[in-house]
């Protein structure tokens, strides 16, 4: 298969467009957990139980379409080579517990994945809703539509007092996560981020790296979620995740001008640097790519590189995971092999652009 | 860094390891820290549920510390849903609900619970679901026209509180309908 062929299958479609304030913000997404009112969470339910959950989605929803959604199709773990569930798991379709946990799980996927329901992960459905660029509120309106699609056919676990009930007290009441992916490369560079993270935290909200709950903060790109389920709408939780995205974006662009402004010179020789690692390098593992992707990606946004499509560090940041570099070569690597393929992939998609230009 | 076990996960776990005073790094991936003994079977040691059973446990503290060791964990009456079994100190122990039915057994010990996790909050303010919802929103809505009601009585603006009354026996009567309609 061609680089190009690969990686059109590879990047989800929605992820291929730029949304508003995309120079800082990669994706918004909305997430909310529901279970079956009579059957027990999954920690506790029998197979039997959890068998007939996934088999009422492939009944009910299986080839089933929702708005502009198309198709979905209900894809089982069970069934999956593991470096396929990774790949899953990598364009953040499913999360590592389901792949890992779970011997019942399955995700409903829409054909271009910009919805996709985990089934029997730790709540018995979690919708997951995908936007490029910061669209929170478009996201919430989409996902709680879809939310009363499903509604019509499962009774949910709902409690007047409580709210959505889920398995674990800290997604009770909304059941909702938002959140929002943002590239943050010049906040790092002044060390401001360090003093804001704290800020952000007291306002109920979470700051994590891109693979979520303990990782770090790979390639300067940070995601922001709310804290808080439970005693505030939906509306007021986006409103108040809006507000803070909002001031991190001034800031950042604040941050990148000043940059620009005083130093110059060293920002353009940081950025071509990494760029000429990205174009020449042999062997490269994955932090020091996603560090130099990072300045790429600025570059771009400030303007020092043309030719290169913005995409291309949520492409890459993508394709060059373990789960997709396996895909690719169509065979389990060591971490050296990786290293190895990951810097020729690289290479390839960064002349793929220069033949195009 | 990757796991110094499989060398194929990235080691996610790090600590250093002390042996009759010879001391040993450890860099271990989550599964062979549980699969070598590193961590015990069946907990989730660093898990956020993990961390918040430290923040539960709270509440039968100060039983274990009033009794003598041996006996502190059979104490009290056992709270235990009867939809899926699991007991109020499991509950505590892995952070996790194990049904719906959960919630209103253990009930308002939850509170507590609840306020810690969510800055202060313990009721629901958000979506209700459209079908099974049944009369819960005309009841939000007649709720929060009495508010109003009250609201404008107090600032004796009596023309615009009579409207809102007359919604409010509206809203009522609707409310009284659809009870009718789920009883037949």
């Amino acid at each position: 298969m061609s680089l190009q062929q690969f990686i059109n299958e590879a990047i989800s479609p929605w992820m291929q467009e730029n949304g508003p304030d995309s120079d800082i913000v990669l994706s918004s997404r909305i997430r909310l957990a529901r279970n079956f009112e009579q059957v027990p969470f999954p920690i506790l339910a029998n197979q039997e139980d959890l068998d007939h959950i996934l088999d009422f989605f492939q009944q009910e929803y299986g080839q089933q379409s929702f708005g502009n959604y198309h198709q979905f199709e209900l894809v089982r773990m069970n069934e999956l080579p593991s470096i396929q569930k990774r790949v899953l798991v990598e364009k953040h379709l499913v999360s590592p517990h389901l792949v890992e946990h779970s011997n019942h799980g399955a995700a409903l996927i829409s054909k271009n994945e910009q919805v996709s329901v985990m089934v029997n992960e730790e709540d018995h459905i979690r919708i997951q809703l995908y936007f490029p660029g910061f669209q929170l509120e478009k996201a919430l309106k989409q996902a709680s539509e879809f939310d009363d699609w499903l509604e019509e056919k499962i009774n949910y676990a709902f409690d007047e007092d409580r709210g959505y009930l889920t398995s674990c007290p800290t997604n009770v009441g909304t059941g909702m996560r938002a959140s929002v992916m943002m590239h943050l490369p010049a906040l790092v560079m002044t060390q401001q981020i360090n003093r804001m993270i704290p800020a952000i935290n007291q306002l109920g909200l979470v700051v994590r790296g891109i693979y979520g709950e303990g990782s770090e903060a790979l390639g300067n790109i940070f995601q922001i979620s709310n804290q808080i389920t439970l005693g505030k709408s939906e509306t007021d939780i986006v409103e108040d995740l809006k507000s803070v995205v909002q001031q991190l974006i001034e800031q950042e662009r604040n941050a990148r001008k000043r940059i620009m402004d005083q130093s110059g010179v060293q920002l353009e020789d940081k950025i071509f640097r990494s760029y000429g690692i990205l174009s020449n390098s042999r062997i490269i593992e994955s932090k020091e790519a996603s560090k130099c992707l990072s300045d790429v990606r600025l570059g771009i946004d400030l303007g020092y590189i043309q030719r290169i499509p913005k995409t291309i560090l949520n492409e890459l940041m993508i394709l060059t995971q373990p789960g997709f570099l396996q895909q690719y070569a169509q065979k389990n690597l060591s971490p050296e092999e990786r290293d190895v393929l990951r810097a020729s992939l690289i290479r390839e998609r960064l002349k793929l652009e220069n033949k195009y230009s | 860094m990757e796991c110094q076990e499989c060398h194929q996960r990235p080691a996610t776990l790090h600590f250093t390891q002390v042996i009759n005073g010879h001391k040993k790094e450890v860099h271990v991936c989550e599964k062979c820290a549980y699969e070598q003994g590193y961590m015990p079977q069946n907990s989730e040691s660093f898990s956020l549920p993990n961390l918040l059973s430290g923040l539960f446990n709270f509440d039968s503290y100060p039983v274990s510390q009033s009794q003598d060791q041996t006996s502190s964990y059979e104490a009290p009456p056992k709270l235990q849903c009867e939809k899926c079994g699991l007991t109020y100190d499991e509950f505590t122990r892995i952070g996790k609900f194990g049904c719906a039915k959960c919630y209103k057994t253990f009930g308002e010990k939850l509170n507590p619970i609840f306020r810690r996790v969510h800055s202060g909050n313990s009721v629901h303010d958000g979506k209700v679901p459209k079908r099974m919802g049944g009369d819960i929103h005309v009841r939000k809505q007649i709720e929060e026209q009495r508010q109003k009601l009250n609201h404008l009585i107090r600032s004796e603006e009596f023309e615009e509180a009579a409207k809102v009354r007359d919604q409010i026996r509206m809203l009522e009567k609707q409310m009284k309908s659809e009870q009718g309609d789920g009883d037949q």
